[in-house]
């Protein structure tokens, strides 16, 4: 079974005992009985200790690693969608990595187009205007030109997000945006993926299903998101903020440890 | 497993099960249990490597075929790249070696030819013989691996061990068509031209030797020499020989770049085993065209 049902009900992840491999070895299972639903413009937040799945996960959402066991299903197509065909549901997917993983080869700029002209066929001046937009927007003017290996971790991560946004993607991975990230790096993608998710300008206004890995639950706890942890093996739904506060899991309440102080 | 098999697509990252290394663990054994099963071990490990390097040739052509004319705007400056990199860039050490080789070969034949008083009849069939058919392609080849082959490995390699591959197959950019195509093309053109270029500067600086070493042969009858010698099959062969050089170093080279899950500290390993291999792949497509010589 591989076609989609053509309303617009269809989940965007849908996932029914979903066995989730390692990146590094894909053969290692990571989490185990992964059963998640994840609607169009909702904004999931998945929590988990280091260590604990989270990039594993989003590999697998991603299409980078195949589920080793279960069904998993992205836009109602059945996962993996590698072959060419399917090329278009695959980009409407944008994944931002823990570190930007930039092509360290190319410039920041460069990077940042690459995507708009390898599958759009766009000359470097029909994108750069495009590419102007998000590095203002990014926060990334100053470093166009310079080469990824010398930018600092934060603006690596930011060229990483300009240039998974530079294809406009209905939905959008991000791992773990704030690991290492001082408060006001931190406040800033908080709001950007807020933005993201209840439509911002550079996407036509357009609403983009955001699912984001923390380390730390603090940051988002105020905003209107989807919870789940990632613990034992295990993919655990926390439900809505509300339910957040009064939940009795040992590791919510240490992801949400009132001592250090809210960035 | 059920769910590997739905994957129509081939990723780059298939190829670790050649080399995941609870695979390859027992062939890194230095010291021989006994020599039957050391020699056991060596086989099975040439086996692995030359069935991974012959799929991931076949793949690359299958791209190369598929893709031919996708996205020219970011492969084709890559092709450029990497035609500088293994053409432009090697000519002035090519002038020097071309030079150096004539002078070797014509300065070697001028000393054996003496003794026989027929220094001035055989130098052009010699420099065909010698250069034309033999030194001068693969000189070349092992010149462009040497310089730009490593190069490519320790690039791949580093790009492998920080995530690019991924982050390339997340933007649906196949990494077989960014990175491999462009070098496997750049380089066969590379290793050709680089070729052609070498064996003329060691047929003119041969005789530009023969000359200095006061050998009685005007120009006009060294080229007739050459020119008799030559024959259409000889044409043929260079430019077929000399592209396959360039493809089999890509190839060799980039598949163990690519297509292993490395760490940074495995990137010397796999430069030592894609030189090593390089040469070998080289020396046997060589035999191959002997043979093509013998058997037309």
């Amino acid at each position: 079974m591989n076609t989609p049902a053509s309303n617009d009900t269809v989940p965007v992840i849908e996932m029914n005992g979903v066995v989730v491999g390692s990146l590094a070895d894909p053969d290692r299972v990571v989490l185990e009985e992964v059963n998640w639903t994840v609607k169009a413009t909702d904004y999931w937040v998945v929590a988990g200790m280091h260590g604990s799945g989270k990039t594993d996960l989003l590999s697998t959402v991603g299409g980078l690693t195949p589920p080793q066991g279960g069904s998993y299903r992205l836009f109602g197509y059945e996962m993996p969608i590698f072959d060419k065909e399917r090329l278009g549901e695959r980009l409407r997917l944008g994944l931002v990595f823990d570190n930007g993983q930039l092509l360290h080869q190319l410039s920041v700029k460069e990077n940042i187009a690459l995507p708009l002209r390898y599958h759009r066929h766009l000359s470097w001046q029909e994108v750069e205007e495009r590419v102007k937009t998000i590095m203002e927007l990014t926060g990334l003017s100053d470093v166009a030109n310079a080469r990824p290996s010398t930018l600092a971790r934060g603006l690596s991560k930011r060229a990483g997000l300009a240039r998974a946004l530079m294809l406009e993607p209905e939905v959008l991975l991000v791992d773990n945006p704030l690991s290492g990230m001082d408060l006001r790096q931190a406040q800033w993608w908080v709001n950007i993926l807020s933005e993201l998710s209840s439509g911002h300008s550079f996407l036509h206004g357009r609403r983009v299903t955001i699912v984001v890995t923390a380390q730390d639950l603090r940051p988002w706890r105020n905003l209107d998101c989807h919870f789940a942890i990632l613990k034992k093996q295990r993919f655990i739904p926390l439900g809505h903020r509300p339910e957040l506060a009064g939940h009795t899991e040992p590791l919510v309440r240490e992801l949400l440890a009132e001592t250090a102080t809210q960035p | 497993m059920a769910a590997k098999n739905l994957r129509c697509g081939v990723s780059i990252r298939d190829f670790g099960a050649f080399n995941a290394p609870r695979t390859r663990a027992w062939l890194r054994e230095v010291v021989p249990l006994s020599y039957s099963g050391f020699l056991g071990r060596a086989i099975f490990g040439l086996v692995i490597t030359a069935q991974g390097l012959l799929a991931f040739g076949l793949i690359t052509l299958g791209v190369i075929v598929s893709k031919w004319r996708a996205a020219p705007s970011v492969t084709l400056p890559l092709v450029f790249v990497e035609l500088r990199r293994s053409g432009l860039r090697l000519i002035p050490m090519f002038a020097f070696m071309s030079a150096a080789l004539g002078f070797a070969v014509i300065g070697q034949a001028v000393t054996q030819l003496s003794k026989y008083g027929a220094t001035s009849m055989f130098l052009g069939n010699i420099m065909v013989l010698a250069v034309v058919r033999e030194l001068g392609p693969l000189f070349t080849a092992m010149l462009v691996l040497s310089r730009s082959g490593t190069a490519n490995v320790i690039e791949l390699g580093t790009a492998r061990a920080q995530g690019e591959v991924e982050a390339l197959e997340a933007l649906g950019v196949d990494p077989i068509h960014y990175f491999v195509m462009p070098r496997v093309i750049g380089m066969a053109l590379g290793v050709f031209s680089l070729t052609i270029y070498f064996i003329m500067g060691a047929l003119l600086s041969g005789y530009l030797w023969a000359f200095l070493q006061d050998v009685p042969l005007g120009p006009g009858d060294y080229f007739k020499q050459l020119a008799d010698s030559l024959t259409v099959l000889d044409f043929v062969i260079l430019a077929v020989k000399s592209s396959f050089f360039g493809i089999a170093i890509a190839v060799i080279t980039c598949y163990h770049g690519l297509a292993q899950p490395l760490q940074l500290e495995d990137v010397s390993r796999a430069t030592i085993g894609a030189v090593a291999q390089s040469i070998i792949a080289c020396v046997l497509l060589d035999a191959v065209f002997i043979l093509l010589y013998i058997l037309i």
